[in-house]
């Protein structure tokens, strides 16, 4: 399979990767997907209470090429931008940047999903009143 | 940011990219070709021409071709049958068996770790009314006999098992199951592709009844391969598939494929040549990239059993790490992956799952195969550049990170997407 630019760009040069203090009130996690898909996600977001800006993001994401993108991508586009704004990012977003191909759309909507449930964590940390984030997978 | 890719080079006298995946197909040897080159322009006639020079040579070239084959697996020539490839030959031999002994019984006896060409076949064969019997096999890639044992009753017919996996490169007790398959009375038939020319084969020793094999897997052209039917002790009688002509004795009709039968027949001849050699030196480079591997590398899982094992074979799980970013990664170099994103079905390999691995091991796995043209600097860079890619991608890994900090990742709930 071809890999577009940006795929093998954010594969060889990953950006944010990382681990944030999980048990921090300011850092929210999501975990998504599964070992048996073969595609897992973990996006730690810092926000500031005051602004609810998202000031760090770091991932990890064990799985194919156009997923460690995906993810890494999503890192890049949520820092900086408040949670309201974070949560307005659509996986299509993410497929038009990276030119996914359709078989690889599953690691776009991942990608969505795990900034909805990192928001969604820091918002439960914090009570923040929710509004259908994505539930974070039963990490701890 | 630390780069994936590219930061171990390859060292001098390594010329990238390197093929490493010899199992899918093997590179033509040299002499092979040239023993190949008169028959496509000189020498072009059709071995079925009775009446002129032309097609006395071809035959001649034919016939000296189905010697070669037959020297090599223990057979005589007049049990040799030319094909397209094993996928034709494993066709003929199911297909051609079933139809035949319809009268005897309806029953046949394969295993899920089977090549799709045996398991497809089987499946058509179970839409008209056969019985398929899957047998399973242990967590090391080997069939029980006991299972065997157990599966033949008196509607028996045949019982088709792989000699050689060609993912895990384990191989099976042929000689076993072909004894019993003699003393129950029911065909054997053994898809030898990845053994013969690699691992001494012989159909007689081995009670093997039909033997499928093929020219790409040993250094021979495509498009060629060869179905060995046993004409004493039992004569087997097979229902031919292809009509037009009545070509190899009846069973295979169409003009021979000349060339590609006497590039079959070199190949043949150099593997029984140098068989011993060249056998001892894979199983050293393949111990030597095994053990380097293991040696700089936690949570490494070798897939199949390592005694009973093609020598060009190593199928490995880097476990936490997702073959596709894994082949992603070291990009310059052939290798398969038993990852879903790899293949076009999205499903893990069903070779590694019948092992009873996880889906996650399975997505994790490389199968390497040397062959005839790997050198050990290849391995040595091979292995390197891995090493290097895994610990990258482990850096990458939350599975890793979550494993290191001592959590049992199966205790987690992963929400399923």
């Amino acid at each position: 399979m071809a890999y577009s630019d940006k795929v093998v760009d954010h594969y060889n040069n990953p950006r944010n990767v990382g681990t944030l203090d999980k048990s921090s009130e300011d850092v929210g996690t999501g975990l998504v997907g599964a070992p048996e898909c073969g595609d897992v996600m973990r996006l730690q977001i810092k926000v500031n209470p005051e602004t609810q800006v998202i000031e760090d993001a770091k991932f990890k994401t064990f799985g194919c090429g156009s997923a460690i993108a995906s993810s890494s991508l999503a890192t890049e586009w949520v820092k900086g931008k408040t949670i309201d704004e974070a949560l307005a990012i659509s996986n299509t977003d993410i497929v038009k940047e990276l030119a996914l191909p359709p078989v690889k759309i599953h690691c776009s909507v991942l990608a969505e999903d795990v900034i909805r449930a990192a928001i969604g964590d820091w918002k439960k940390k914090n009570g923040v009143e929710t509004e259908a984030a994505a539930p974070a997978a039963a990490a701890h | 940011m630390s780069t994936v890719a590219a930061t171990v080079a390859a060292p001098k006298g390594v010329k990238l990219p390197i093929y490493m995946d010899n199992h899918a197909t093997t590179p033509l040897d040299p002499r092979v070709l040239e023993a190949m080159m008169p028959y496509f322009t000189t020498v072009f006639g059709n071995a079925a021409s009775r009446n002129h020079s032309f097609g006395w040579e071809a035959e001649q070239a034919v016939e000296n071709a189905r010697e070669q084959v037959a020297k090599l697996i223990g057979a005589s020539a007049k049990e040799i049958i030319f094909t397209s490839g094993a996928t034709e030959s494993n066709n003929l031999a199911i297909k051609g068996i079933a139809e035949m002994y319809r009268e005897r019984g309806n029953h046949i006896i394969t295993q899920v770790t089977e090549h799709k060409a045996t398991l497809d076949t089987c499946k058509k064969l179970e839409k008209q009314g056969y019985r398929v019997t899957y047998l399973p096999v242990k967590a090391d890639g080997l069939i029980d006999i006991e299972d065997l044992k157990r599966a033949i009753d008196d509607k028996t017919i045949l019982v088709s098992i792989m000699y050689a996996n060609n993912e895990i490169g384990v191989i099976q007790p042929i000689e076993e199951i072909g004894k019993l398959c003699h003393e129950k009375g029911v065909l054997f038939h053994s898809d030898g592709v990845q053994a013969v020319g690699k691992i001494p084969v012989n159909v007689i020793k081995d009670n093997i009844d039909v033997l499928s094999l093929s020219g790409h897997k040993i250094y021979g052209p495509k498009g060629v391969g060869a179905l060995y039917v046993r004409r004493r002790n039992p004569r087997v009688q097979i229902s031919e598939q292809i009509n037009g002509g009545g070509h190899e004795r009846g069973m295979r009709s169409g003009t021979l494929n000349v060339p590609g039968i006497v590039g079959l027949g070199k190949a043949c001849e150099i593997a029984g040549q140098e068989m011993e050699e060249e056998s001892k030196r894979l199983t050293s480079l393949r111990d030597h990239l095994k053990q380097k591997l293991e040696s700089a590398l936690d949570y490494v899982h070798v897939n199949g059993n390592m005694e009973h094992h093609l020598p060009g074979n190593l199928n490995m799980s880097f476990v936490y790490v997702e073959g596709e970013s894994l082949l992603m990664g070291i990009n310059e170099i052939a290798v398969s992956s038993g990852s879903a994103c790899t293949s076009a079905t999205l499903e893990p390999s069903y070779v590694l799952k019948a092992l009873g691995l996880g889906d996650d091991v399975a997505h994790s796995s490389i199968r390497f195969g040397l062959g005839r043209f790997n050198t050990i600097e290849e391995v040595d860079y091979v292995a390197d550049k891995l090493i290097d890619v895994v610990q990258k991608l482990r850096e990458l890994s939350p599975l890793y990170e979550m494993v290191k900090e001592g959590i049992d990742l199966s205790k987690i709930e992963w929400a399923a997407h």
